[in-house]
């Protein structure tokens, strides 16, 4: 009986493998370069319809036929893969930090890869909103709301995931601010709000769909544009997003792999692709997408009026850059681990 | 000959690859050993990675045993359906068993929320982490021991009913000791397969340090602070405890062989 299922869940794959390579070889008999962006979690929307943009107009200018290639997981890991291997062209990910990381350890592209591209290289940024039940019912309106007692929080985990980090620092932020500084009230603040965590994903998608799928927790702390997403997901009658007082400039930075690129032969188009993030078109299909574009000119103004304004905190000026946010509060030992630390 | 064959692939397939991971583990010093080892994190998480296995494990050895034996001493419609059935688990990706899990034990599923209302938490604590490799182990003890039932003549346990025994004195003294190899062969792969688990539990875990991270999930934290040497150490201590608990059990079986051999 078993040995029949293996064989035919054997034929099965073995039809899937072949009908894969099917897929995978069609487009390149007509495709004459491909290309490999390696980005965060919730861009999968995002992207698909840039590069839908981006080849058409690519084959407009060239006459070529382009193939883009995504990929999406948490940031980190997605960094972690290039360094191990991936061959991104491209990458576009949720913080400076994880395209350091690649710069750093794998020296795939310069140190100075930020510096290449306009705004810090970053084509188009969101920030940290709340994402609440219809209504309201914990009247939640800012991040002080969130430390309260009795309340559920939703969060992924600020080490497996770029997003939940920039949602930790947003609260710092507001701590630091409301507390005028006070260190050990900010982190008292901090630890009362990741007591009220019942369950740490992995990535940012998972948290949105532990929040609206698996209906746990009062408030989700989401990336705007996902958020909005969520709205248009699982409707608007459903949830609401709250915009707190403050929080956090979150630059989502993209950058040409040099190496991979120039092994792929891919130089050119890898920059053009990038090019275009900035340009009028993609920065309309970014703010349509509930993204902040870089350039605002561009955007449907009925997008833009979508998007609250909020003070926000720049991750330079307010935490000394990823390098030093990243050892203070993230690395193995720092101020996210010391909250989980049995008290002695 | 054989051997020489045998004692290449094995090192080629199991015994490099696990060398390369404790060399790494050990570059890291024996003081960063010891520190990682001894962190209450580390612990916490090993305790539950060892712990939930060994529950599910020991569920299974149950279950998994009665369900053998009623897929074989039974003929019922549906029988051939149950007996397929029990190898979903190895097949289905553990990704898809983990969000089928959540889905139904979540607070707002159809049994997390009957248990919402008895007042408890299923999922994103650990006992969802048990769970989820109750139904990732299943198949290891029920496709051991079904064989070997399948060969146990029933003429035994009915000379046995004969000569005056009570339906329990059967069960323990005349069909266990029978299945006994298999029954605990069966137990050890579960126990080892929930041990490594991740796929599945990550999903309905909770993941929060201390209560319900698992030592996998640790590793995979380790990896993406790029600290590959604290990741090895975890993996080697997970190996080893692993390796010492396998062999006790393997030393065990034996024993118990040795014994029934002598009745």
């Amino acid at each position: 009986m078993s040995i029949n299922i293996i064989r035919r869940s054997f034929s099965l794959g073995l039809a899937a493998v072949t009908f894969a390579a099917m897929l995978a070889t069609a487009p390149q008999a007509f495709a004459d370069s491909s290309l490999l962006n390696v980005s965060y979690d919730p861009t999968r929307e995002l992207y698909k319809s840039i590069n839908a943009a981006f080849a058409a107009d690519w084959k407009t200018k060239t006459g070529e036929t382009i193939t883009i290639n995504q990929s999406h997981g948490g940031s980190g890991k997605q960094a972690r893969a290039v360094i191990d291997g991936l061959k991104a062209d491209v990458v576009t990910l949720a913080l400076a930090g994880d395209i350091d990381a690649i710069a750093e350890k794998a020296k795939l592209l310069p140190a100075d890869w930020a510096t290449r591209l306009p705004h810090n290289s970053t084509p188009f940024s969101s920030t940290i909103v709340f994402l609440v039940h219809k209504g309201n019912p914990k009247a939640i309106k800012d991040w002080g709301d969130l430390a309260g007692q009795g309340l559920e929080v939703i969060t992924p985990n600020p080490k497996t995931s770029g997003g939940a980090r920039w949602n930790f620092l947003a609260a710092w932020a507001w701590a630091n601010k409301a507390y005028g500084g006070d260190e050990a009230k900010t982190k008292e603040y901090i630890t009362n709000l990741y007591k009220n965590v019942p369950v740490l994903d992995t990535g940012a998608r998972g948290s949105t769909t532990t929040f609206a799928q698996r209906g746990i927790g009062d408030v989700l702390i989401s990336w705007e544009s996902d958020a909005f997403l969520a709205l248009d997901e699982f409707g608007a009658d459903k949830f609401e997003i709250i915009v707190p007082s403050i929080s956090i400039a979150a630059e989502t930075p993209v950058a040409v792999i040099d190496e991979n690129a120039k092994a792929n032969g891919n130089e050119k188009l890898a920059k053009a692709y990038l090019d275009y993030l900035f340009a009028p078109a993609a920065q309309k299909i970014a703010a349509h997408q509930h993204y902040r574009p870089s350039d605002p000119s561009a955007a449907d103004p009925a997008d833009l009026a979508k998007l609250p304004k909020i003070e926000l905190v720049n991750i330079n000026d307010a935490f000394g850059g990823w390098a030093k946010a990243q050892k203070t509060y993230f690395s193995d030992g720092g101020v996210f681990d010391l909250l989980y630390k049995p008290r002695s | 000959m054989t051997l020489g064959i045998t004692m290449t692939a094995l090192c080629l397939i199991v015994l490099i690859p696990l060398s390369a991971l404790v060399l790494r583990a050990l570059s890291v010093g024996p003081e960063a050993f010891w520190d990682i080892t001894s962190d209450p994190r580390t612990l916490a998480a090993l305790k539950l990675s060892f712990g939930a296995a060994f529950i599910a494990a020991a569920i299974n050895m149950v279950f998994g045993t009665l369900l053998a034996w009623v897929i074989v001493r039974y003929r019922f419609a549906g029988r051939k359906l149950i007996d397929a059935a029990i190898d979903l688990p190895f097949a289905l990706p553990t990704a898809v068993a983990g969000i089928a899990l959540a889905t139904i034990y979540a607070p707002n599923g159809w049994i997390g929320a009957v248990a919402k209302e008895l007042g408890f938490k299923i999922a994103f604590t650990p006992l969802g982490v048990v769970l989820a490799l109750i139904f990732i182990g299943l198949p290891f003890v029920v496709r051991t021991v079904q064989p070997v039932l399948e060969e146990t003549e029933l003429d035994i346990e009915e000379a046995s009913a004969l000569l005056g025994a009570s339906r329990i004195r059967t069960i323990f003294q005349v069909v266990l000791p029978q299945i006994y190899p298999a029954f605990l062969t069966g137990t050890a792969l579960a126990f080892a397969r929930g041990v490594g688990e991740y796929g599945s539990i990550i999903f309905i875990a909770g993941n929060i340090p201390m209560v319900s991270e698992i030592a996998p999930l640790l590793i995979v934290i380790k990896l993406e602070e790029f600290d590959y040497a604290g990741a090895t150490v975890v993996a080697t201590i997970m190996l080893a405890t692993s390796f010492i608990l396998l062999l006790a059990i393997n030393r065990f079986q034996a024993w118990g062989q040795n014994k029934i051999g002598n009745v």
